[in-house]
């Protein structure tokens, strides 16, 4: 009998330095198994967040470049436009890309870049210790909203992937869920889809993740898979939001 | 043909075929030549949403591998400044022109050099330095821009061309040299470029993160070293009637040096003899050169001549070290100094009633105080 289940190519051996119960190693794993299965392995360049991601090139196995915080997409449009024919994908979080990256994020959708970003929300900023991210939901306890996300005075979450959405230049932008394996399997179909459209120089495509932080919510794995399920599905509904025509 | 014009199809001749930019006066006629004339050539634009953008696609680019560089001016530096410092720490090549304009803040949109230090001592956070060359015509904004290419790629750094509004308008005379351009480097033991474009199962990491305090320590001295080969290699400047017994060295670049070689003449005829350095990298400065031409025994004093409220005479007064006393001359730029008003000063200067100091923090040099 033959090996069902193994490492990906795109992998490195390297363990995780993620918190237990963090969803970036399955959305890495993800990548890299879609990376194996299109055999774009050695024509693929990443781009590294700023947060708990940027360390991703310790595991995911290609060329990678380090942005500063929010300008992926300004990097990945540098890369895509003088070398139209490598792979190009951005990692980002929620802070990176709905807050400090927002403009970059909109014009690159917006001009059509053929790049794929992997947008991972999981409405806190993980890295410097779980302050309010733009996804943050009312009421959620961040360090700096203490007493629960007070939408009066910061607004509600912003929902970035329908914002991209309603742009009239064609896209791929979907959003999916890491935290259970219902999810996860359409996560993967959607990570793949997104890496077709590359492929065929169709569009810009964005695959939201909806993701787990127990450590910055305060809760275990387990709970925070619930958290996640119960409230974060409600306000972030998954599914596809456009597709290219 | 006008400055920005010529600088446009300069960096087309020396094989740069990728730009990014978003407009900014007083340089925008360099985007407008390349969006016609780059696709003419099979080569990238793009008009960026602002230049901090700008700023990540030109690293993007670069780190790549592609020879790649942009334009602006001031404000618009400043944006890109956060990206230059991630460039110069990833030590990717990549070329940046700065037309520059009176500031701070918005300041205006004439010519000025009040960028010198942004430029010079870095703009970004950290530790670099960019290879800075300083033109003072449209010929020299040509070479100098040819130049740029092959001298990023030496050093794997950014480099600035930091001329001024007036280099940028000006209309003048140019040829394009020959011999000037050079292919582009061999890339592939650091680019990220693809591992089956270079044939390799190793991959590439451009990367600016050294969370370990020793590894964060070595890169810097590995970035130091470099900036030390400049200081060796690529210190460029042009001595101009050093030969006679000068009582006065001048130290002016770009436009601002032009105006210095009128007064210059214009005093010789007169009888009075100045001297001058004129530097054309101002990092790395010609620091010996200076303290060469200021150690003359007929040199009484050195003064910096320039378009910024005292920035130059901090390079030239480290320069000369204390040997004889160094003075400020300038404007903040928009205006230009005259020959006359330079000639008059520095008149001044060696006048007896004169009691200029080179005390920098007595607020008194440069100063007429008669």
């Amino acid at each position: 009998m033959g090996k069902t289940f193994h490492r990906p190519k795109t992998m490195t051996k390297n363990h995780t330095h993620y918190c237990p119960g963090c969803t970036h190693g399955v959305a890495h794993r993800l990548v890299a198994e879609v990376i194996d299965e299109l055999g774009i392995r050695d024509r693929t360049v990443g781009i590294a967040p700023v947060g708990c991601a940027v360390l991703i090139y310790n595991y995911i196995d290609c060329d990678f470049q380090e942005a500063a915080h929010g300008r992926a997409p300004a990097m990945a449009t540098g890369i895509k436009r003088v070398r139209p024919d490598l792979v190009v994908f951005t990692y980002q979080g929620d802070g990176d890309l709905a807050s400090i990256g927002t403009n970059e994020i909109i014009h690159a959708a917006n001009r059509g870049e053929k790049f794929t970003t992997i947008f991972v929300n999981n409405a806190v900023y993980g890295m410097t210790g779980g302050q309010m991210a733009p996804t943050t939901l009312p009421n959620q306890r961040t360090t700096t909203t203490p007493s629960g996300r007070n939408t009066t005075s910061t607004g509600m979450p912003i929902r970035l992937s329908e914002m991209l959405a309603t742009l009239n230049t064609p896209g791929y932008i979907t959003r999916q869920a890491l935290i259970r394996p219902k999810y996860i399997l359409k996560a993967r179909k959607a990570i793949k889809q997104a890496f077709t459209y590359q492929l065929e120089n169709r569009c810009f495509s964005l695959v939201e993740v909806i993701s787990t932080c127990p450590t910055n919510w305060g809760m275990t794995p387990v709970a925070a898979v619930d958290w996640a399920e119960e409230n974060l599905l409600a306000y972030y509904p998954l599914g596809d939001i456009k597709t290219p025509a | 043909m006008k400055g920005n014009e010529a600088i446009a199809e300069a960096a087309v001749r020396a094989g740069c075929l990728n730009y990014f930019a978003y407009p900014i006066t007083p340089q925008s006629e360099i985007a407008e030549y390349l969006s016609w004339r780059l696709p003419e050539v099979g080569g990238v634009f793009l008009q960026a949403e602002s230049e901090v953008a700008v700023g990540y696609m030109i690293f993007g680019a670069a780190a790549a591998g592609a020879r790649v560089f942009t334009s602006s001016s001031s404000p618009g530096i400043s944006l890109m400044s956060e990206a230059i410092s991630y460039i110069a720490a990833a030590e990717c090549p990549a070329v940046f022109v700065n037309m520059c304009r009176v500031g701070p803040g918005l300041g205006g949109i004439l010519p000025s050099q009040a960028d010198y230090f942004q430029s010079v001592k870095g703009g970004g956070h950290g530790d670099y330095r960019l290879l800075v060359l300083a033109p003072a015509s449209v010929q020299e904004a040509v070479e100098m821009t040819m130049m740029a290419f092959p001298l990023a790629e030496k050093y794997r750094n950014p480099v600035m061309i930091m001329g001024d509004g007036l280099i940028g308008q000006m209309m003048e005379p140019v040829a394009f040299p020959e011999g000037l351009a050079q292919e582009p480097s061999n890339k592939d033991d650091w680019a990220t470029n693809g591992m089956a474009t270079r044939n390799s199962e190793r991959r590439n990491l451009v990367k600016t993160l050294y969370l370990d305090a020793q590894e964060a320590n070595q890169h810097n001295l590995k970035l130091k070293a470099k900036y030390d080969r400049m200081k060796q290699e690529d210190v460029l400047f042009e001595p101009y009637r050093l030969g006679g017994d000068y009582e006065l060295l001048i130290v002016s670049y770009g436009t601002m040096s032009r105006v210095c070689r009128t007064t210059i003449d214009n005093l010789k005829e007169e009888g009075v003899e100045v001297g001058m350095i004129r530097p054309r990298t101002v990092f790395p400065f010609p620091e010996k050169a200076v303290f060469d031409a200021a150690s003359k025994d007929s040199c009484k004093h050195v003064v910096s001549i320039e378009m910024s409220m005292g920035q130059l005479v901090e390079d030239v007064e480290r320069s000369v070290r204390g040997i004889r006393p160094v003075t400020w001359y300038g404007k903040c730029g928009g205006e230009v100094p005259t020959p006359e008003e330079v000639s008059a000063f520095l008149k001044e200067m060696l006048s007896e009633r004169s009691v200029l100091r080179t005390d920098l923090n007595g607020g008194l040099y440069g100063q007429d105080v008669s």
